[in-house]
């Protein structure tokens, strides 16, 4: 008999329009007003997008197998954050160059990830987490507990108002950026690649793939999609502070996670991260509309993620 | 394949590099501050480093097994919390045994969850151990929402000034946790323990009872867990429900750097432990050191990235060479 099975994106994505209906029955829901509901769906959406972004790196990592994951990217949200921010400094003009440093000064962290994870044989888990006390400790110096800057008006005029109807610019960018991520993924020799290296390295290798390049790659990108998420994040606070990535590093790997896509690597798609991103943006949002405390909200975030997994995210069993 | 003379070194003493470091730590130190073997300075050094030995051994097992536990300082969190709150900083001193005991029990049943999702149900270990660090984490709050409590001064003192034969309290635990590793290794877990780590299928068509020993090195990081929570709220006596978050990430660390591999079936228990203490010496080099305030981080970051990669850098150099 075939095992009854519905693929993780679908269940996640389904999961967040049950949880989202259900959150009008709230007392301090939209009730049956769908105006209010629309206001509200969006502004969950809106505020997905920058764990999303973030998670878009984390996914690649992920999928490239070997316990991939990287550690780094709050911090390197933090880093592009900053340099977005110094650099602008509220001029329109600069908002390019800006991205550029941002793009760049990711991919430049995410290769020495890569470089010490494929060369020197660290594992990715400690690697990165090194590499984001090190960027933490950079931050610190350059920055001197203050920094002077300021963002430009387009990029708030983009990123977190309203761009078309009601729709904040933030969204209509994750939409692109997601088809841009189904590509790479899909329609690349590159996202052959990965996933051939997250199957079985091995046989990637012998079927004439170049793990090593593969993987530099991988953790290059990863960095530099953070930086992308760090332009996106300064975009929307307008404001920078030390501790403004790091809230983002683990809901990011739980939303790669929730979206179906194999903590063991070969197996997943970003579409899975964008829906796992919405709900956990949504679980979150629902504590905070129900004035849940602080204890209770994380454990109810614990316990939702314990439950998730453990519907689709178990591995094979031994007897087979 | 030719194995150069460091790999065997490494393959038969994974704790060498971790040793190499801890020699260099303290002779650095030692320039630094020159005392740092008088007992007094000793022992207070030593009871600072243990709830991190403790929690960095417990973590290693569950890593020897080939999983990770990232709710180790949510355990040491409700501990803390329990203590602090049950306890009280007038309690009796069999108040304080019962609580004692109450943690080490509360220790065991965070691992037994975290086993029976990762063994039995077989989640993926890492963000399971991460869902459950927010149960634990967020469960340490609902009993400590703000810092305070404690525990009586006079047992806190037992834990700090305790020296029998002149010797810090943390000289007697470390053999005791080694006696017990050495135990391990000897028993018939103890091989199946790597053979789960090194090959989980392998060792399962070997008949190995793959799911119970996986279970079982979550309920002893849970343990250790539990015994760091106690050292730590000794240490400090008072309550603080935040006090495990930042102990996890560098319970791996200490892990890693005493020659733990994080793939599983590789590694050992005495690596950690000088591991945990290289780290708290390195805290104690850069604080002695007067680095500028700003720079501390990034230093203290550095040195690690560059422990971490020492052994490769050394494999590479020898792989030319050959």
């Amino acid at each position: 008999m075939r095992r009854f099975s519905i693929s993780p994106p679908v269940a996640a994505l389904f999961l967040a329009i049950v949880l989202f209906l259900l959150s009008g029955l709230l007392p301090q829901g939209f009730g049956n007003n769908p105006s209010v509901a629309l206001a509200q769906a969006t502004n969950i959406l809106r505020l997905a997008v920058f764990v999303g972004v973030i998670a878009a790196g984390q996914t690649l990592v992920i999928i490239s197998g070997r316990e991939g994951i990287d550690l780094s990217a709050g911090s390197v949200v933090t880093l592009t954050a900053i340099l977005t921010y110094v650099i602008v400094k509220g001029e329109n003009h600069m908002v390019l160059i800006a991205l550029v440093v941002a793009l760049a000064a990711g991919a430049v962290v995410g290769f020495l990830n890569g470089a010490g994870i494929t060369f020197l044989k660290v594992s990715p888990f400690v690697m990165t987490l090194g590499m984001a006390g090190v960027i933490t400790g950079l931050i610190i110096i350059i920055n001197h507990g203050n920094v002077s800057g300021k963002i430009a008006p387009i990029m708030t005029y983009i990123i977190a108002r309203p761009l078309i109807g009601n729709i904040p610019g933030a969204i209509i960018i994750w939409i692109l950026f997601g088809s841009l991520m189904w590509l790479l993924q899909e329609r690349t020799s590159y996202g052959k690649k990965l996933f051939a290296i997250g199957v079985n390295r091995i046989t990637a290798r012998l079927s004439g793939v170049n793990v090593i390049g593969t993987n530099l790659l991988t953790y290059t990108l990863a960095g530099a999609l953070a930086g992308f998420g760090g332009f996106l994040v300064v975009g929307n606070t307008g404001v920078v502070f030390i501790a403004l990535g790091q809230p983002f590093l683990f809901p990011s790997i739980a939303a790669v996670a929730v979206g179906g896509t194999l903590l063991s690597g070969g197996k997943g798609s970003y579409w899975g991260t964008m829906a796992g991103a919405v709900v956990l943006t949504l679980i979150t949002s629902l504590l905070t509309t129900m004035q849940m405390g602080e204890p209770v909200r994380r454990m109810v975030l614990g316990g939702t993620l314990l439950l998730l997994i453990s519907i689709y995210g178990r591995q094979k069993g031994f007897r087979q | 394949m030719r194995r150069s003379l460091w790999e065997i070194l490494n393959l038969r003493y994974p704790f060498i590099l971790a040793l190499i470091l801890l020699i260099l730590a303290i002779i650095i130190n030692l320039s630094l501050q020159p005392n740092l073997l008088q007992r007094e300075i000793l022992n207070s050094n030593m009871r600072v480093f243990l709830p991190m030995i403790l929690l960095a051994v417990g973590q290693s097992i569950v890593l020897l097994g080939g999983g990770i536990d990232i709710s180790v300082g949510g355990i040491v969190s409700i501990v803390n919390a329990i203590l602090a709150t049950q306890v009280g900083l007038n309690g009796s001193p069999e108040l304080m045994w019962k609580f004692v005991a109450v943690s080490l029990l509360v220790g065991i049943i965070a691992g037994v969850i975290n086993g029976f999702f990762i063994a039995i149900l077989r989640l993926q270990p890492i963000i399971t151990t991460y869902a459950t660090s927010f149960l634990y984490g967020g469960f340490a709050l609902f009993i400590l929402p703000q810092p305070g409590g404690g525990i009586p001064m006079d047992i806190a003192n037992l834990y700090r000034n305790t020296m029998p034969f002149n010797l810090p309290l943390a000289f007697f635990i470390l053999p005791l946790v080694l006696l017990a590793w050495w135990f391990i290794t000897a028993s018939r877990f103890g091989r199946y323990l790597f053979a789960v780590g090194g090959k989980p299928e392998a060792a399962y068509e070997t008949a190995v009872p793959v799911t119970s020993v996986i279970f079982s090195t979550y309920v002893i990081s849970g343990f250790m867990a539990a015994l760091s929570g106690i050292a730590i709220t000794m240490l400090t006596g008072s309550g603080n429900a935040e006090i495990g978050g930042l102990m996890t990430l560098t319970s791996i660390t200490a892990a890693v750097v005493g020659g733990t591999a994080m793939s599983g079936g590789v590694g050992g228990v005495a690596g950690p432990m000088l591991g945990a203490i290289t780290l708290g010496l390195l805290q104690n080099i850069i604080s002695f050191s007067n680095i500028n305030t700003w720079w501390q981080t990034f230093v203290n970051a550095s040195i690690i990235v560059a422990a971490l990669a020492a052994p490769g850098v050394i494999d590479l150099i020898g792989r030319r060479r050959s």
